[in-house]
């Protein structure tokens, strides 16, 4: 049945003040979100083009690396494909640490005002933190 | 769950009449993804390098071919129930939700299949392509 618009909605997101919990809330949806559209076509896309054999996997590799002079490139990655494969890594860790997050809220514990603040931040941070040291790692090699 | 009276009917199954199934699915397949996606990642960062050679040897070895599959599987289920709870969420008209979720479970089943049948693929003729 559709929404009686002649009735209130109930007001949410726009009335509260922001919190971590909040905010690792919805970028717990947001980064499933970008794993599911950005990274479930990144990893098809590659299983594809190897099973397609050499030439198509080349072209692939064509596609996401920088040619030699090019300025517009970061660890031998073209811009895009850099700033694509580096959103797809901090959803990756903050899908993660908020799914680990969730899964302990399933078992009941970690509703206390503090250690659900303490562990939102925890969860922000270790995500943005991961994110830069995966990086650093890839492009120190 | 009886089936006797009204109330025996409906116990335990809520708004979406059938229980916790959707959410326990989502669960185990989240403890399948903690497993496998963390492998993907160290397996990736560990080749020497992406060249076609190194990647379709190491992915046509049995391990890392069951590895993938099972990945591909868990990994599509649980986005699969994920997209499926956001769209239930913010997509209100009936209409625009059933095209919704009839182009997640299209597109859902067109990309896992696609990665299933490209692992089988390498896992049988390796680099040999």
């Amino acid at each position: 049945m559709a929404r009686n618009s002649n009735r209130p909605l109930s007001p949410h997101l726009q009335i509260w003040r922001w919190g971590p919990a909040m905010a690792v809330s919805i970028l717990h949806r947001a980064s499933g979100s970008i794993l599911s559209f950005g990274g479930s076509v990144m990893l098809v896309a590659w299983l594809a083009a190897i099973a397609a054999g050499p030439d198509t996997y080349a072209k692939f590799i064509d596609c996401m690396t920088a040619d030699e002079g090019n300025a517009l490139h970061i660890g031998g990655l073209n811009i895009i494909p850099f700033i694509v494969l580096f959103g797809i890594s901090w959803a990756f860790f903050q899908h993660l640490g908020s799914g680990l997050r969730h899964l302990v809220l399933d078992t009941g514990a970690g509703y206390e005002l503090k250690t659900n603040r303490f562990w939102s931040i925890a969860v922000m941070l270790g995500g943005i933190a991961a994110t830069i040291a995966l990086w650093a790692l890839i492009l120190a090699r | 769950m009886g089936n006797g009276t009204g109330i025996g009917r409906v116990r335990g199954l809520g708004s979406s009449k059938q229980g916790g199934h959707h959410w326990v699915i989502h669960r185990f397949t989240a403890f399948g993804n903690l497993l496998l996606a963390p492998w993907l990642l160290v397996s990736l960062v560990r080749l020497p390098d992406l060249s076609f050679e190194t990647v379709a040897a190491w992915l046509s070895s049995p391990f890392a071919s069951v590895a993938m599959l099972l990945l591909v599987v868990s990994v599509f289920w649980h986005m699969r129930m994920g997209l499926q709870v956001v769209i239930e969420d913010y997509v209100h008209d009936e209409g625009n939700k059933l095209i919704s979720l009839l182009a997640l479970n299209a597109f859902v089943l067109i990309a896992a299949a696609l990665a299933v049948v490209s692992v089988l693929k390498i896992a049988v003729i390796g680099g040999a392509a």
